[in-house]
């Protein structure tokens, strides 16, 4: 069975993707919708939803659009996740090849330094990186990469250790294949599969923690996204519970799908594995 | 003949779809008698331990009775409710399995495991039930039982967790025992010995055994009868006599002319030239690093080894786990490094060579691997793999691919270059890495344990092909084994092992028929089925 | 013997971590905007220039680099994590006064998470391609996608404003003055929200990973031994399957500690819960950066504990593991 057709098994990976292109398409079309800044104070403050044609989901506190605000929020949180997960990659993925593959006292001091990163609490940090920074779209993107790396490190050690011993390495490293050809290219791609795995639940995960850091008013102030919507309504939340819904429902569906989608490419690329879990 | 105890009927088990073949086992009917230990022999995918679980009603998902009766007690077990069934497993019909490093639960005393079987069926009290799993320990052997009862399965060897087993499978006295490969995940001495253990409770108790198995040599020590199997069916069945010494179908008789070790060679003679390879002193140690908190542990690996093997010969090492045989291959290709002594070939010492010059000299010596199915990179066409080692040496990818595709016809395995490993069976796996080993022109190649995964006719046909190889490329070959009988009969010459020293060496014939050391007699008396002309001229 | 020196080993670690992590912080300091001397002193502009000089001073900040550093572990090495000066209260004293209710909150819902999880993730198991299996884990994602703060934010419309079945804010009923039993349950009936909204996220996790290890081992040779000797289903998924199963839920729960403590900022926020976890969200509404930083190492520290305690945990459920390794 070809990649697709397994993907396509498991409903909830298409409900998944279906749920993330439309998050996608709104991110795109939020420019071509809403081409005003969605800081604009438009309105008159505190519409509920429907109240005004062209004000599906009101205005909030200051008058602004909230219609507006999700659609370019969906941007930002999109950017956050890829680009976050993408440096967190970058860190885990060398270091654990790194560590996996030669073992010993590299091993050791490598995971040393990833344990310390574990053991500290993730967010509390991101929190105090994000502060000492000062707010801002990088600030936020380098602090969600720094404490979401060690899982990366660890499962790429773990998949390195356990096929530097095989018997396809050990016969490449007998021909006279060099480290680094080994492990370009016997290794690393037969770790592939699972590191795409997490990589999809990690993208999912920073845009959680993006969410609380801009709940906590540690977001970009230039930027509109859906954890500063929910923070900004907090206080008025007994007149307006619909300026914090909204925003905490497209969270909820954005890492939800990315969350469907992630279990389905496991189906996918480790047909044997997923099939002994069932 | 009085009634059987177990009795199968046109027995047909099916497979879940998309499976090779629609039945598991189709039309299959054999009686077991009281008394009696029935051998079911057959390859991977006979279908051979399926009726056994269809007994046991532990059969796995997706395979399910479609015809046919298995009559246990005058009832049906196929037709029987689960909670039926239940009240017989452990009670009336017991089992034991392969591997016993997995089979007990880690985190449950041994005393606890044995004492389950009384409380499944209600019997006896706390107390008791310790008192007689302490007796079953002490019945089946096991040193020091009253500490045994005591321990936790980790604690414990291989074949003293069979042991456990057995004596769980013996608590509640069964009527019939299911033993499926039992042995085969043994060292041959051990084997041997719970061979005995088997043979000897089923005297004792007056059970019925079914055994199943894909040694004929095991046939040979234990069986009364015998049923072979080939793809779900049934080949032939008789008296243990009759299907070993007069076989009537081809295919058994296939399978025990593909025992090794039936014919031994003549000893070349004639003067060895100067050696290719030379072991001297050999140490190698395996330190587990200690910590700041934790104390360091050592073991002795090898233990001063040393022996030469002259150009074109083939060199047998043989032992058991444990032995050091396998440290001693992957320091000879240097996939260890040697705490010290000297490994040269032709001259050139590899014992402390290291990076790049290491690197340069590594085309001289290669391996083939044991697992046919690890041996090679899921995402790389054979061909490729087999040119990666020549390229990496510098020859131009065209040229390499081109010797590739050669060195693929040589091993049989002609035209398909492109294709990837999965779609080949084990035993063309096999062939792929030999042709890997041959494609740097080494000088030395080492094959550790290289037919030992693989089915008895197979390892025939790979065994053939490296003796042809062997005398049209002059190959000089070390060969470990664990298998006295395979290496018998490829070897010229012979060395023992045991916990990292050579006991014993010499031609295959001295070794084979006259062993010296006591512990090479150990093993050889070991090997299954010595005693009926099955192994040995 | 041996658990005196396992614990000596994991505290000789946890000491190193600590050290390292008061050497980061350090550097945080050094990174921060605006003057060090300033953050020391609650933020530039809050101070006139005549303190401001006494606390370069004081901390010797007109020193070269590493002896401040030298300063700054010594001091807090000492426990002297400097003064609040937006709170007038040394950091320390802040942080005790707050960390019994960050207690409360993490522990009981640690506990609630991990035993719902735990039942959750072996219902699921035992019912897998069952409806009532499919939904368990349905709602585990479910929940494991939502944001805590958000849940939590429902929660209070919810629960407080529309069915005003339980206390929005707080700790105790402000002015009820209740003492012994009556405070216990007012605490309680305040405590209810906040915990099972932390909860909700871990049992999630819990869920869906008791019933994964479940689900492999209950593949395990050993499983079909029990199933040989003819024991009941029931005996067979308690004793030899879920036993097995939750060795690796240890490890996983201690892991989590530290997720625990990101959570309870995020709870402690909305409901004004008066942990370290509401202090940190105070301190960065007013840039205090010395309070931050000391509760930044005081979690640290925590989640170090809890680490240390659910390794002995597991040492003692697993028989295999002899040696410190």
């Amino acid at each position: 069975m070809s990649f697709f057709a397994r993907f396509a098994q498991n409903r909830g990976a298409l409900i998944g993707l279906i749920i993330l292109s439309l998050i996608v398409l709104m991110a795109i079309l939020a420019p071509l919708l809403f081409p005003d800044s969605p800081w604009r104070m438009v309105q008159r403050p505190f519409l509920s939803p429907l109240e005004v044609d062209g004000f599906w989901l009101g205005t909030d506190t200051m008058g602004r659009n909230v219609a507006s605000g999700l659609m370019h929020g969906a941007w930002v949180s999109l950017l956050i996740g890829l680009v976050s997960t993408s440096v967190a990659l970058l860190i885990g993925v060398p270091l654990g090849a790194v560590a996996g593959y030669y073992g010993g006292l590299v091993d050791d001091a490598l995971m040393r330094f990833t344990e310390f990163f574990q053991t500290i609490p993730n967010f509390a940090l991101a929190i105090v990186l994000v502060a000492i920074m000062q707010p801002s779209v990088t600030s936020i993107v380098l602090a969600i990469a720094l404490v979401s790396w060690p899982p990366v490190a660890r499962l790429v050690r773990a998949e390195f250790m356990s096929l530097r011993h095989r018997e396809y390495v050990e016969a490449a490293r007998l021909v006279g294949q060099g480290n680094l050809t080994i492990i370009l290219r016997q290794i690393l791609p037969n770790t592939l599969s699972p590191i795409i795995v997490l990589a999809s639940l990690m993208v999912a995960t920073a845009i959680l923690l993006e969410s609380a850091l801009s709940f906590l008013g540690l977001g970009d102030p230039n930027v509109m996204s859906w954890g500063y919507m929910i923070g900004a309504a907090r206080t008025v939340i007994r007149q307006a519970w619909w300026l914090s819904f909204f925003p905490g429902v497209a969270i909820l569906l954005t890492v939800l799908a990315l969350n469907l989608v992630g279990e389905g490419l496991d189906d996918a690329l480790n047909p044997k594995l997923s099939r002994e879990r069932q | 003949m009085s009634e059987p105890v177990l009795s199968l009927r046109g027995l047909t088990l099916s497979l879940p779809k998309g499976a090779d073949r629609p039945h598991a086992v189709e039309e299959v009917s054999y009686d077991v008698q009281r008394g009696e230990i029935l051998c079911v022999v057959g390859e991977s995918g006979s279908g051979k331990s399926m009726a056994a679980n269809a007994v046991m009603g532990l059969l796995p998902k997706g395979v399910r009775p479609t015809a046919g009766e298995a009559i246990f007690d005058g009832k049906d077990l196929l037709r029987m409710t689960e909670k039926q069934h239940r009240a017989l497993r452990g009670l009336r019909i017991s089992m034991i399995f392969q591997e016993p490093m997995t089979a007990l639960n880690p985190l449950m005393r041994v005393g606890a495991q044995i004492s389950e079987v009384f409380e499944a069926h209600g019997r006896l009290t706390g107390k008791e039930r310790q008192a007689r799993a302490l007796e079953l320990l002490i019945e089946v052997g096991i040193p020091q039982p009253e500490k045994a009862i005591r321990a936790y399965p980790f604690e414990l060897s291989g074949g003293q967790r069979q042991r456990v087993m057995i004596a769980m499978a013996l608590a509640l006295e069964p009527e019939l025992l299911i033993a499926d490969e039992p042995t085969t995940a043994l060292d041959v001495t051990t084997q041997a010995q719970i061979l005995e253990l088997i043979r000897d409770l089923q005297q004792r108790h007056g059970m019925a055994v079914m055994f199943i198995t894909h040694d004929f040599g095991v046939v040979a020590e234990i069986a009364n009868r015998v049923c072979v199997m080939r793809e779900g069916r049934i080949v032939e069945l008789g008296t243990a006599r009759e299907v070993l010494d007069h076989p009537r179908h081809q295919y058994t008789r296939d399978l025990i002319a593909a025992i090794p070790g039936s014919v031994i060679p003549e000893t070349r003679t004639g003067e060895t030239p100067a050696p290719l390879l030379e072991v001297r002193n050999l140490r190698k140690v395996f330190r587990s690093r200690g910590g700041l908190f934790k104390p360091a542990r050592e073991v002795q690996a090898l233990h001063d080894v040393g022996f030469t093997l002259a150009p074109g010969e083939t060199l047998g090492i043989v032992g058991e786990s444990g032995s050091g045989k396998s440290t001693l291959g992957r320091c000879v290709v240097r996939l260890e490094r040697p705490d010290s002594g000297s490994l040269s070939l032709s001259g050139i010492d590899l014992s402390s060579l290291a990076g790049e010059a290491l690197r340069r000299e590594r085309r001289r010596v290669q391996m083939i691997f044991q697992d046919p199915y690890a041996s090679l990179n899921p995402r790389t066409r054979v061909g490729m793999a087999i040119a990666q080692g020549p390229v990496a040496n510098g020859v131009p990818k065209a040229q390499a691919l081109a010797r590739a595709d050669e060195l693929l016809e040589l091993v049989g395995l002609g035209g398909v270059a492109d294709r990837f490993p999965h779609e080949f069976s084990g035993g063309q796996r096999q062939r792929i890495g030999i042709a890997r080993a041959l494609a740097l022109d080494p000088e030395l190649i080492v094959a550790d344990e290289a037919v030992s995964a693989l089915d008895v006719s197979i390892q025939a046909q790979i065994l053939e092909l490296l003796e042809e190889l062997k005398q049209k490329l002059s190959l000089s070959l070390l060969f470990i084994t664990h298998d006295l009988r395979v290496a018998a009969q490829i070897c010229d010459r012979i060395i023992v092992m045991q916990h990292g020293r050579i006991v014993e060496q010499g031609t295959a014939r001295e070794v084979f028929l006259t062993p010296q050391a006591a512990y090479t007699r150990e093993l050889v008396e070991a090997i299954p089925g010595r005693g009926h002309a099955l192994v040995g001229a | 013997m041996l658990y005196a020196r396992l614990i000596a080993s994991r505290l000789f670690k946890a000491v190193i971590v600590l050290f390292l992590i008061i050497i980061f912080n350090f550097f945080l300091i050094q990174m921060a905007p605006g003057d060090p001397a300033a953050i020391m002193a609650g933020e530039a502009g809050a101070t006139d220039a005549e303190f401001l000089r006494q606390l370069t001073e004081r901390f010797g900040l007109d020193q070269p680099l590493h002896v401040q550093l030298w300063r700054y572990v010594s001091g807090v090495a000492m426990l002297d994590f400097g003064f609040s000066y937006r709170q007038q209260v040394p950091v320390l004293d802040l942080i005790l006064e707050r960390l019994p209710a960050t207690l409360l909150l993490t522990g009981t819902a640690f506990v609630l998470s991990l035993v719902l999880g735990i039942v959750a993730g072996s219902l699921a198991a035992a019912r897998v391609k069952k409806p009532s299996g499919s939904l368990i884990m349905a709602l585990a994602l479910v929940f494991y996608a939502t944001p805590l703060f958000w849940v939590a934010l429902m929660a209070v419309v919810l629960f407080s404003v529309y069915l005003d079945w339980l206390p929005a804010y707080g700790m105790y009923t402000v002015g009820a003055g209740h003492t012994g039993l009556a405070m216990a349950l007012d605490v309680g009936k305040h405590l209810i929200l906040p915990a099972t909204t932390l909860a909700l996220f871990f049992m999630a996790i819990y869920t869906r990973m008791t019933r994964a290890s479940m689900l492999e081992a209950a593949q395990q040779d050993y499983v079909k031994t029990a199933r040989a000797k003819g024991l009941a289903p029931r005996v067979i998924q308690r004793r030899h399957v879920l036993r097995n199963a939750l060795l690796p839920i240890i490890t996983l729960a201690g892991l989590q500690a530290g997720q625990m403590v990101g959570g309870a900022i995020l709870t402690e926020t909305v409901f004004a819960w008066p942990g370290i976890g509401r202090l940190m969200y105070e301190a960065l509404q007013q840039r205090d950066y010395n309070l931050l930083l000391g509760i930044f190492f005081f979690s640290a520290a925590l989640v170090i504990v809890f680490n240390i305690v659910t390794d002995l945990v597991y040492r003692l459920a697993d028989p295999r593991i002899k040696e410190g390794s």
